[in-house]
């Protein structure tokens, strides 16, 4: 990578910085301080700004980059993510999108609540939320660290360590000082820009291949090295059992968990009615499922230009293979294509990171004050504004999740995703589509089904090979692992729905009729939604 | 198909012309985008978008077309007739019983609950056969086109099908009910503790 990568890319991304921050400025001029505000942006934005907010809070760097480079490095196998990570929506739109925006005010603990006792549903529900994006969180400021070292030439610790700190704090930034709605505008110009470079990429792509792409298939697969094996599933999961219930478990995990994801679900209190909030969905459905499509062209295109063997050359999980494609496509390493593309490709990663990491900051904030403070102040103490509780909760988060990103900067990103969508799908999908649709569901089932999923999914990641047992393990000179699976969510995702049935039968309160009516009526009608 | 129409009632259009600039038809991102059609007449009335719009002076209920079959929401007149309001508790009961929420309910579910079986299993089997069986999935289509390539295109084509089934099976089917009923309850709720939160 030379200096003039850098310098581009870095000028690239100070533009980027510039904008969001004047974005967040301007927004907060108008502030109110409400929590309506807040949390949910006023509630003003049509559907094609949220459905582009949705798209942008989705494609993080592990599937711009991760994806991308694991069908480089592995050909069909990568495919499988891209998969599941857009089938995931059918069940957001299907089961979880219009209801839960009649129901809820800001985040998932208020449609549970508004049903059961409120106090431990909102404990429950709140941890819950609280762990998945601390994860999710953690996945992302790993992912910045390694890939801008990587991407802007030093390698060196100091200059992750500061690249992760630098992402938290202006995170904070956004968050704390601009709201849902400076967030928002985030996702919007970081999903326009990650999907414009997309575009363009795959269009030099299929350009190269005189749009022909039974060739760009037959080229990747020849230099791989592994012929047509590299067109068909098997090569990265196709081992041993345990390797390919692993992977079971993980798709399982991506379809389930986007439902249970806090962002997520805050993004569709964004939007005035269940309506908008449908509408949001199908566009966001469309713009990821165009991007994913996209993805899958670069990643052939990758092993096909760029070639496996330099690709992991550059970084061992493939995550570069975008980059380095764009280098080549633009001219290669010495033109001023290859340079400009390469600072693009650069500038827009990191610009992924930076709104991602500010939407899950926004959401586990939100859960902080408006589930956890709420229920667990002191009676007497006296009330604060929830909105001030959640920018200090804001600052806290960043600088937790700047801690552990620090600490766990050796793990695999693809891991930690997975790991977050994991523990969404066994402890707040339960949950909260028991209370949607179970009529005989009780406030005892409800606080056993966040815990019997979240419980056992940390638990068996703990005892997992990847905490402990292996070489590539986080410690490992220890063997505490019991547990052969990487992803839990085949476990875990069936134990947090029986923990929910069982705690609901062995209830000795009886299910409270007149308000799973006002559930079910406010989810399919929108009366009294705010 | 037809939802109910109890909305048309027979009164003059002039008291509620002051939130007419509100919604003009067809011309606001939120409810109606332009092309959208209604699977009924469209009513060129701004109480659909209206939650707040006093519905007591309009003759409610007045089932005026020819759908007149479908259910209403029966407490609707008897508290614009001056009943005791009853607590909010009671209307969201009440409403659950009608005909027109159970018509509403079980059109989403017969919707929804046959739609989530068959992407969820055609979902789980792609990936299953795809770990186990590679064999198969390696089989050659059509050049480099393998089944594996066309399985997993499929499951782009399918969700993208499904998600346009649905977002038309929810405008033509239950968006005009559902909004009906939403006001109904509120009006009923309104006022109440706990009604309209």
């Amino acid at each position: 990578m030379t200096g003039d990568h850098q310098t581009l890319a870095l000028l690239l991304f100070s533009t980027f910085v510039a904008v969001t921050l004047g974005i967040t400025t301007w927004v907060g001029r108008h502030r109110q301080g409400s929590a309506e505000e807040f949390y949910a942006g006023g509630r003003l934005f049509s559907p094609m700004e949220n459905g582009f907010a949705i798209s942008g809070d989705y494609m993080s760097a592990a599937s711009f980059l991760g994806i991308s480079g694991l069908i480089a490095l592995y050909g069909y196998d990568g495919m499988l993510y891209s998969v599941g990570f857009l089938v995931a929506w059918l069940v957001v739109l299907f089961l979880v999108a219009e209801l839960v925006r009649n129901c809820g005010r800001f985040t998932l603990a208020d449609v549970v609540a508004a049903r059961m006792r409120e106090r431990p549903v909102r404990i429950a529900a709140g941890t819950s939320s609280v762990t998945v994006s601390i994860l999710y969180l953690v996945a992302q400021m790993v992912g910045a660290g390694s890939l801008v070292a990587l991407l802007l030439g030093g390698t060196t610790e100091a200059a992750r360590t500061w690249t992760v700190i630098g992402v938290g704090a202006l995170m904070v930034i956004y968050v704390s000082l601009g709201g849902m709605r400076a967030t928002t505008w985030i996702q919007i110009v970081k999903a326009v820009l990650l999907l414009g470079g997309t575009v363009v990429l795959t269009t030099l792509v299929l350009v190269r291949f005189h749009g022909d792409v039974d060739r760009l298939l037959r080229t990747a697969a020849e230099r791989s090295g592994h012929g047509d094996a590299f067109l068909a599933p098997g090569l990265a999961y196709g081992g041993d059992w345990v390797s390919r219930f692993d992977f079971i478990s993980l798709g399982l995990a991506l379809v389930l968990g986007t439902a249970g994801l806090p962002h997520i679900l805050s993004r569709f209190y964004t939007v005035p009615t269940a309506r908008a909030a449908r509408r949001s969905v199908v566009w966001s459905i469309g713009l990821i499922g165009g991007f994913y499509l996209m993805t899958i062209v670069l990643g052939f295109g990758a092993a096909a230009l760029v070639g496996p063997d330099a690709v992991r050359a550059s970084n061992a999980a493939g995550n570069t293979a975008v980059p380095l494609l764009a280098l080549d496509l633009g001219g290669g390493a010495q033109s001023t294509g290859g340079t400009v593309l390469f600072a693009v490709v650069a500038a827009v990663a990191f610009a992924t990171i930076l709104a991602v990491v500010a939407g899950i900051t926004l959401a586990s904030s939100a859960s902080v004050a408006h589930d956890l403070y709420v229920s667990l102040r002191r009676r007497h103490s006296r009330p604060r504004s929830e909105v001030a509780v959640a920018r200090v909760a804001a600052v806290g988060i960043g600088a937790v999740a700047i801690g552990l990103g620090l600490l766990a900067r050796d793990l695999n990103v693809a891991f930690l995703v997975g790991l977050a969508f994991a523990v969404a799908a066994s402890a707040n999908l339960p949950v909260l589509l028991y209370s949607l649709f179970w009529r005989g569901f009780t406030t005892r089932g409800a606080v056993w089904a966040v815990y019997g999923g979240l419980v056992p999914s940390v638990v068996l990641v703990l005892l997992s090979p990847v905490v402990s047992g292996s070489p590539q393990s986080l410690f490992s000179g220890l063997d505490f692992q019991y547990f052969p699976l990487q992803n839990p969510g085949l476990v875990s995702i069936p134990l947090g729905f029986v923990a929910g049935w069982l705690g609901t039968v062995t209830s000795p309160e009886a299910p409270d009729e007149a308000r799973h009516a006002e559930t079910e009526v406010r989810s399919l009608t929108g009366a009294g939604a705010v | 198909m037809q939802s109910s129409n109890d909305r048309s009632r027979g009164g003059g259009s002039g008291p509620e012309s002051a939130a007419d600039h509100r919604t003009e038809p067809g011309g606001g991102y939120v409810e109606t985008a332009p092309g959208t059609p209604y699977d009924g007449p469209r009513y060129h009335d701004p109480r659909y978008d209206d939650p707040w719009y006093d519905a007591l002076a309009s003759g409610w209920g007045e089932s005026a077309a020819p759908g007149a079959a479908e259910p209403t929401v029966p407490p609707t007149r008897r508290h614009a007739t001056g009943e005791p309001p009853r607590a909010a508790a009671d209307v969201y009961l009440e409403v659950q019983r009608s005909a027109a929420f159970q018509e509403v309910r079980s059109r989403y579910r017969r919707f929804v609950v046959p739609a989530v079986a068959a992407f969820f299993l055609w979902y789980v089997a792609y990936v299953v056969t795809a770990t186990t069986a590679p064999t198969l999935m390696a089989r050659p289509v059509a050049g480099a086109v393998n089944v594996a390539m066309v399985a997993g295109l499929g499951q782009f084509l399918t969700t993208f099908l499904l998600t346009w089934a649905y977002a038309r099976h929810a405008r033509l089917r239950r968006d005009r009910t559902a909004l009906e009923l939403r006001w109904d309850t509120q009006e009923l709720t309104r006022g109440m503790q706990g009604g309209v939160s």
